[in-house]
This record gives C-alpha cells, structure tokens and sequence, in this order.
C-alpha cells in the first residue's frame, strides 16, 4: 500500500462546553477549556490519501488538486475562526480535537477520487493529537 | 516487533514528464517542474517488522541495517541529481511517489527476506510518502 500525507496548518479559538450543561458541570468535563471568554490554537491537521498511482503522473493525488480542496473545504472555513460561534456544525458539537477531525474527515472523504482519504490527525497542540478515518470503519 | 532507522540527505530533482510542455507541467506538478529543477533535505525513515533474536534480544544487527541504508540510499542519492545522476526515473516522473517506491526496492533487496516493513520518505516536514509491504 502506498500513501501520502500533507500537513496543513490553522489558527482558530473555541470553548469547550455544552450548552445544557451547567457552567460547573462544563468544568467538570472540560476543566480549563471551559473558560466561557474562550482560547485558541495553533493547529496542524494532517490528511493521508492512499490508492493507486497514476501511471501517467507517478503521483497518487496532484499536491496542486489536494492543495486547493483541502484550502477550500478545511482552512478556508476553520481558519481565524471562533469555532462553535461562527460554524454551524459546531453548534451542537462541542469542537473538541475529536471532534474537529469528523469534521475535517467529513469535508474530504470521497472528494479525492480516485485515490481514497484513509486518515486525517489532528493535532492541537505539541502535546495531544487525534487519528481519525478508514481504521475506524469510515469510508474514505 | 517493529524497528525503525532514521537517515537524512538532500538531493535535486524536476518533477516533470519531458513529453509534455511547460505549460501542462506546471498545471499538474506545479512549481516543482519548473525549468532549473530544486532540491530538498529528505528524511527517510525505515521501519523492520519481525521477531527478536532471543540470543541477543535484537531484531537486527543496527550495523548491518545502517551500513545498507548508507550504501544503497546516502551513496546513490545523497548530494546527487535524481533525473541526471541516477538510472531510476528515465522512464518514470521523480514525484516523491516514485521515489519512494525505488526506495522500498533497493532496500528490500539489500536486506534479509521480508525484514523490510515500510519506507516513509518525506522530501519535507509538511509532504510524505510511506509504502508499506
């Protein structure tokens, strides 16, 4: 199997917190991320592409063709946001990292044919990052 | 068990097919087949999959597995050309692709039967390619 993984990276602020949930019960669960006035990340998400490569191009995507959709689906929408303020699937869904790489899965699987998305990581901060994809029984 | 080796070098390259123009070139491999060709500080990473000798509590001899990468990656592609100064992409485009695949060959065949587990080649911190047996 051969895949392919690029890095791409954005800035965006969120609050981790329900909206039935009280404030008390908010820090509970989320601890600092909480905080109602908010916090942001630098973050990295890496998208990993498999499939066969085209014998013409010896390439399994066009970095230019991933480039542009990954811009227009993912960084264009996240990037210099407010996460659960500004994007409607965030309003139900508290953006945690997890939850932040459904999203990013959701955005690409089945745009990249004919290769096939198999993984997206979602990293928010040096120190934690989130797999997400085909190993979870998703289809690309 | 698996173990995992480490080896950087810089090469050039043009990614580019010579049977096309530059214009369609440039639509489909981008800057990168730009005339002059570029080069970049690859890290590759090579990873052993299999059991561990009970005598000396190791899956491989590691000098044996960095003499090989040495000799069949650092003395083919280090400080070289890949379209001018090596045989493997006369007749195939140098994308990273490729490369890796020549990669995953030269040392399949260098190293003892079925050792070989995955090459991930990464031309750049935010671009990479594994192949996985």
């Amino acid at each position: 199997m051969i895949t392919l993984t690029r890095r791409y990276r954005f800035s965006a602020a969120h609050v981790l917190a329900r909206r039935d949930w009280s404030s008390e019960r908010n820090y509970a669960i989320y601890g600092k991320c909480a905080n109602s006035n908010g916090h942001g990340h630098n973050y990295s998400v890496e998208v990993t592409v498999r499939g066969e490569l085209n014998p013409e191009t010896g390439r399994l995507v066009t970095l230019q063709r991933l480039d542009a959709l990954v811009k227009a689906r993912v960084l264009d929408r996240l990037d210099g946001r407010w996460l659960e303020r500004e994007l409607p699937e965030f309003e139900r869904e508290v953006p945690t990292a997890e939850n932040i790489a459904r999203f990013v899965w959701r955005a690409l699987k089945g745009e990249i044919s004919p290769a096939t998305l198999h993984r997206v990581r979602l990293v928010e901060t040096e120190n934690n990052g989130v797999e997400y994809g085909e190993e979870d029984g998703e289809q690309g | 068990m698996l173990l995992t080796r480490r080896i950087d070098f810089s090469a050039s390259h043009r990614v580019w097919r010579p049977d096309w123009d530059e214009e369609r070139n440039r639509q489909v491999f981008g800057p990168g087949s730009a005339g002059a060709g570029h080069g970049h500080n690859y890290v590759l990473e090579v990873t052993l999959r299999g059991p561990v000798d009970e005598d000396t509590g190791m899956l491989i001899d590691l000098k044996q597995l960095k003499e090989v990468m040495e000799s069949e990656i650092g003395g083919r592609f280090d400080h070289r050309n890949l379209n001018q100064d090596t045989p493997y992409f006369r007749d195939r485009v140098a994308t990273a692709e490729n490369f890796a695949g020549v990669i995953f060959d030269l040392l399949d065949a260098a190293l003892p039967g079925g050792l070989l587990h995955r090459v991930r080649l990464s031309p750049t911190p935010d671009l990479s390619v594994e192949v996985v047996r």
